[in-house]
């Protein structure tokens, strides 16, 4: 289970995250929505370590992340697989190398056959051929690369996924590809999982549950259906701005 | 109204003087913790050993021709210089110490130093920056890995073995262009030029140029890769911790070759 116990967290004089309370279940899939620089990104970052809170706690796994030492958040982040928004593939390294990176056992990754074969399942898994292993990240498309970044993440068999706006960034086509195979993802490895996004769409297709950060606080959460039919102001103006970017997005798809 | 002026203006400077020493300590406080993480992840020899070798192969072989460059151009021109002086002044055999030991104790260090500044100082602090903004550093960490010994301690280690093996080349380089520019231009013979060398020179000298080349090649790596891991703000913080770290490792080497000179002068 992931919990935000009353988490805030500021950037100078910018309050990022104000009092943020959330939880997460075992096996459950939440997407975090929001208009862009609302602070989702740093949400998952203080989920994994990446960043520490200036208040309040969050809990993975039944361990207190901020209170963790060095060696224990290490290994508390071998349970967390995190997809980057941009990928952040190793560029120096070819795609194979850069999941059997994500092998976090020990002995797993130092057995070369096992993690050859780990890789190329793993690139099975998010429907890339085998051929793409070989493969350095300049020479693959942003989907191809959202893609390996996804493979890598679940590399190491991890109990929680972390997505930064996996599809951002992609045309429909692509970003479609991607939230059916975090769908399916989710059903086959059955991982706890937390997705930010500010695409409405993908977040209803992908979610169990939703929820909108709005003005550094947690401003309504509930499944797709209680979420649709909130009365609250920011959601009903969240949900119908991004109404209209679908939209426009059809209208230019049906003009090109 | 001036009073009032003159008071804005104090203040002022203590604000600026106190944001100063604040990032100073800041800066001072994360570069031992980045040492002190480097000395912990010494024992994972497993990981940074072979990015090691990868390394000093890129950093050794890619620097080569260039530093052998700069040390013939150098002792060619300590070997024209000493001619023009001392033509007439001074026996000839002297032009060999004073090309010997300005190459061992002086050039050959200092020029090494101040062009791997740029050459290994801007690559590695162009990439840990680039890895910085793409999120390739926080990628690793998301790992459970340490991206100090997979980034760090392979850069910094390999530019302490191959920095004072390219400084000895250097210095060997350096010698030999020197004695041959004093062949062809002052007439100096191999006895004259052997003669003078020994005169003067002390094993000491070899250990003071290798010494002062570890310092060196502490500085080139050290400030280059601490810039480069804390870069911000995208492809203009890149840039910006390119330049900030080949100025950064280039005073570093003129302020350690004045200190370590002096120290290294009262040792002898």
């Amino acid at each position: 289970m992931i919990e935000l116990q009353n988490v805030s967290k500021r950037f100078g004089s910018n309050a990022v995250l104000d009092g943020v309370t959330l939880t997460v279940h075992d096996g459950e899939t939440v997407a975090l929505m929001g208009p862009s620089g609302v602070g989702k990104t740093v949400t998952i970052k203080l989920i994994n370590g990446l960043l520490r809170p200036d208040s309040g706690d969050v809990v993975v796994d039944g361990l207190h992340v901020p209170r963790l030492k060095r060696t224990e958040l290490q290994e508390l982040r071998t349970r967390i697989g995190y997809v980057f928004q941009y990928g952040a593939l190793f560029d120096s390294m070819t795609v194979e190398e850069n999941i059997r990176l994500g092998i976090t056992r020990e002995d797993e990754a130092r057995d070369g056959a096992y993690s050859a074969a780990r890789a190329l399942e793993c690139l099975r898994l998010v429907n890339l051929a085998p051929e793409v292993a070989s493969k350095y990240p300049a020479e693959l498309s942003g989907g191809m690369k959202k893609r390996v970044g996804i493979a890598r993440a679940i590399a190491g068999k991890p109990k929680y996924l972390l997505y930064d706006e996996p599809t951002s960034g992609l045309d429909p086509v692509n970003a479609d590809v991607i939230d059916a195979l975090i769908e399916r993802l989710q059903q086959e490895l059955g991982v706890t999982a937390v997705v930010v996004s500010h695409d409405v769409r993908g977040s209803f297709r992908v979610a169990d549950r939703l929820a909108l950060l709005w003005q550094a606080k947690i401003r309504a959460v509930g499944t797709p259906e209680e979420i649709l039919a909130s009365r609250d102001s920011a959601v009903q103006q969240f949900l119908e701005r991004d109404l209209e970017m679908s939209l426009i997005q059809a209208e230019a798809k049906g003009g090109s | 109204m001036a009073r009032e002026a003159g008071a804005e203006l104090t203040l002022d400077l203590r604000r600026i003087v106190g944001r100063w020493s604040l990032g100073s300590a800041g800066h001072a406080g994360r570069f031992a913790f980045m040492i002190l993480d480097m000395i912990r992840g010494l024992s994972e020899w497993r990981i940074y050993v072979p990015r090691t070798i990868e390394q000093a192969m890129n950093v050794g072989y890619g620097s080569l021709f260039i530093v052998l460059l700069v040390a013939g151009f150098a002792g060619a021109v300590t070997s024209l210089q000493t001619g023009y002086q001392f033509t007439g002044t001074l026996p000839l055999y002297y032009a060999g110490a004073v090309i010997s030991e300005s190459m061992i104790l002086e050039l050959g260090p200092v020029l090494t130093a101040l062009i791997l500044a740029g050459r290994i100082g801007a690559r590695y602090a162009a990439e840990l920056g680039t890895m910085r903004v793409t999120e390739q550093i926080d990628a690793l960490e998301s790992l459970g890995r340490s991206p100090v010994t997979h980034l760090l301690l392979p850069r910094v280690i390999a530019g302490l073995l191959v920095i004072p093996a390219l400084t000895m080349l250097a210095d060997g380089t350096g010698l030999l262009v020197g004695f041959l520019t004093a062949q062809s231009s002052l007439g100096l013979t191999y006895a004259d030029f052997e003669y003078g060398a020994r005169y003067f020179f002390r094993p000491l000298d070899l250990w003071y140029s290798l010494i002062k080349s570890g310092c060196f090649a502490a500085t080139v790596t050290l400030i280059p890769c601490y810039i480069g891991y804390n870069t911000k703000q995208g492809a203009e913080g890149v840039g910006r911790s390119t330049t900030t770290a080949v100025v950064a490792a280039s005073v570093g080497i003129l302020l350690l070759d004045a200190v370590v000179t002096k120290l290294l002068l009262v040792v002898k």
